[in-house]
């Protein structure tokens, strides 16, 4: 029934025609790589795993020895546990106008005597300056905090008994950018078969271009059949595209497997029979063009492309699950970020559900010639 | 085999009856033309044979083949240039070919069927950078690929320049002298006088003549008519001294209707006798334009819509605007 050779001489027609179309290249190729870019530069600069934090010494000895000098000690602590980049504020600056001329909410003071307490034991406070509402105030807070205990415990026994782990939260965190590329390729995924096959199904009904294919013998199954095709390779280019900008610009980690071949087989023809249905359900190409939108635009941004799914409020994430593009970004996700290959596989299951209920939904309902 | 016969074909979009019982049955190798003005149901009727569009009723037989059961079979048999043909856009006449050369399994010279719709010097140029007339005889040269017996052509000349229009009046008449069955619609009377070897003139879904141009005029058309220039004075001399059906139109123009030729002498006859001055004459009979004009009550301008009313005047339709 289906010709092999129907249907690729129908995709050379097609993938010629989308070529020659820069609008068509920029959207399936460019745009994401862009978006890649853009989104990468953004949060990458935020990751550089320390906190800046300003500190003003005003324990000014007098210290017999340098093993007196406890603050300045103190300080040196700090500055090696990674976490904190220390910036010395003078001793006799006004510390909170400090902080707002330097446009921070976190700073620390070491009080006058805060060495000669400590060694004769006397107790004495370290101010911390922080915003509640920031985690790098947190994690400022809780470095002191640390700190803190390990020097209580050295004064009373002489030696370090508890010291502060050297890992910091951030090795063991995903970049951004690794969460982004699957999240991106999700969206390229979704873009371009949606919107061409709403648009061209609607225009090729509205110009009559179907009822002349359907005078040839190629089958609609062949048509819809080399539009998913075309999609699938356009798919799996934009995916190498941003896999390769992810690790040469980023330094992103991708794991690369064949659990990522049924997301990108199976992504670009559930868009694309998704996109078709709503062509053939609309009476015009602008109704068709603005159904398509209302469906694309909030799967877009919800189906934790962009942002994860853990950031959205409760209702939110309910929302996601009924997209089915969340499946794809999640199964990319843990198969590219957090190797699972378990949810990779109930994703895949549940992708390939939807797939194949739009498919044969699309090429049911889809006509060459009306009634 | 005969090519086409249909019988009491029926179609109706809603309360719209668009064909209302249409019959006739085309010879092999025969250019049959439709002719009607916008909405009296052509391509309605042409989509019906072609497959493309379902009947209500009625019995309609393509090549033997009922169209919409056997479409697909059909559609590798015979051509077809739809209605404000378009293709992908950017695609070439070149490419488009080969494309549906691929697509009927054949393989086919693309230069020469392009050379032979008069193509040849665009083969290269993507569809959306055609002109109207290149863009129609593209649709002829895809009708060509699969070389069929029949070819249905919807309008292949509606809003084409005179020379793109003679180019693919040239590829018709080669199709005839190839004996190939042609099916065409127009709302261009000369385009159906100049193709075509039977004429159908359709009207609100029914056809109200047919056959070839002079059976249509003898049938729907008055008879040979003799016209004299002269005054009311000699009309009504002619009136009174002959027995014939004489009438005078006001402006100059004496018309007289001619059971036979002798008649005419009669008339002139008559004329001379008067002893009053008079001009030109001549004979004259009813051309297909004044048949086509009396069937379907109005003239058509060049997109085929109905401008005048038959019977009212100009003004009134003028005001109207």
């Amino acid at each position: 029934m289906v010709s092999a050779k129907r249907v690729m001489s129908d995709l050379r027609v097609y993938g010629r025609g989308y070529l020659r179309n820069r609008v068509g290249l920029f959207f399936g190729l460019i745009f994401p790589v862009i978006l890649i870019l853009i989104f990468g530069a953004i949060f990458s600069s935020n990751n550089s795993g320390t906190i800046t934090v300003y500190v003003q010494n005003q324990d000014a000895g007098p210290f017999p020895t340098p093993l007196m000098d406890v603050a300045t000690q103190f300080i040196d602590a700090l500055n090696s546990t990674g976490t904190l980049n220390v910036q010395l504020a003078g001793a006799s600056e006004n510390f909170t106008q400090y902080l707002s001329d330097h446009s921070s909410a976190d700073g620390i003071i070491i009080p006058a005597n805060f060495s000669a307490n400590y060694m004769a034991g006397t107790s004495v406070n370290i101010t911390v300056y922080g915003n509640p509402s920031q985690t790098s105030s947190a994690i400022v807070s809780g470095t002191v905090n640390g700190l803190a205990n390990e020097f209580n415990l050295r004064r009373f026994n002489g030696s370090s008994v508890i010291g502060l782990a050297q890992t910091t939260v951030n090795t063991q965190q995903t970049k951004y950018v690794d969460f982004l590329i699957p999240g991106l390729i999700g969206f390229s995924i979704l873009i371009s078969p949606m919107f061409s096959l709403v648009s061209i199904s609607s225009e090729y009904k509205k110009t009559k271009l179907f009822k002349q294919l359907s005078l040839t013998p190629l089958t609609k199954m062949e048509w819809l059949a080399s539009k998913v095709i075309w999609y699938i390779f356009l798919s799996t280019a934009s995916f190498l595209l941003m896999v390769a900008v992810g690790v040469f610009v980023f330094d992103a980690h991708v794991t690369l497997t064949v659990w990522l071949i049924p997301f990108l087989i199976l992504g670009p023809m559930l868009f694309a029979s998704m996109g078709m249905l709503v062509g053939t359900l609309t009476k015009n190409p602008d109704t068709a063009a603005v159904i398509g939108q209302v469906i694309t635009f909030p799967m877009m941004f919800l189906s934790g492309t962009f942002f994860p799914i853990s950031l959205m409020p409760e209702y939110l994430r309910t929302f996601a699950h009924a997209l089915p593009l969340y499946y794809i970004v999640e199964g990319l996700n843990a198969v590219m970020v957090y190797a699972n290959y378990v949810q990779a596989l109930i994703d895949i299951a549940v992708v390939t559900v939807i797939t194949v209920i739009l498919f044969v939904a699309a090429a049911k309902l889809f006509k060459w010639r009306e009634d | 085999m005969i090519p086409i016969e249909i019988s009491s074909v029926k179609k109706a979009y809603g309360n719209i009856k668009a064909v209302d019982g249409v019959s006739f049955s085309v010879k092999e190798g025969e250019i049959f033309a439709l002719l009607g003005p916008n909405g009296a149901g052509k391509t309605t009727l042409i989509e019906i044979m072609e497959g493309l569009r379902k009947r209500d009723e009625g019995a309609v037989k393509i090549l033997g083949l009922d169209p919409w059961e056997n479409g697909y079979e059909l559609h590798r048999k015979i051509g077809v240039i739809p209605q404000d043909f378009t293709f992908f856009e950017k695609a070439t006449p070149r490419e488009a070919v080969k494309y549906y050369a691929d697509l009927f399994g054949v393989s086919v010279d693309a230069d020469g069927i392009l050379r032979e719709v008069l193509l040849e010097d665009s083969v290269g140029v993507v569809f959306e950078n055609l002109s109207g007339g290149q863009r129609q005889k593209m649709g002829l040269a895809l009708s060509l690929v699969n070389s069929p017996e029949l070819y249905f052509l919807d309008e292949p000349t509606t809003g084409l320049d005179p020379n793109a229009r003679r180019a693919i009046w040239e590829v018709i008449k080669g199709l005839r002298s190839k004996g190939k069955t042609v099916i065409l619609t127009t709302h261009y009377l000369d385009e159906a006088q100049q193709l075509s070897d039977r004429v159908a003139i359709m009207n609100h879904g029914h056809t109200v003549a047919m056959g070839t141009s002079d059976e249509i005029i003898a049938e729907h058309g008055s008879g040979e008519r003799l016209e004299i220039h002269g005054s009311e004075k000699l009309a009504s001399y002619v009136k009174a001294n002959t027995e014939l059906k004489v009438e005078y139109d006001g402006k100059g123009l004496i018309t007289i209707a001619l059971r036979e030729k002798i008649d005419a002498l009669v008339a002139l006859a008559a004329v001379q006798q008067s002893g009053l001055d008079w001009g030109d004459i001549q004979t004259r009979r009813d051309s297909l334009d004044d048949v086509f004009v009396k069937l379907v009550s109005g003239i058509m301008d060049e997109h085929g819509e109905i401008t005048v009313a038959h019977g009212g005047n100009n003004s009134s339709s003028q005001r109207r605007r």
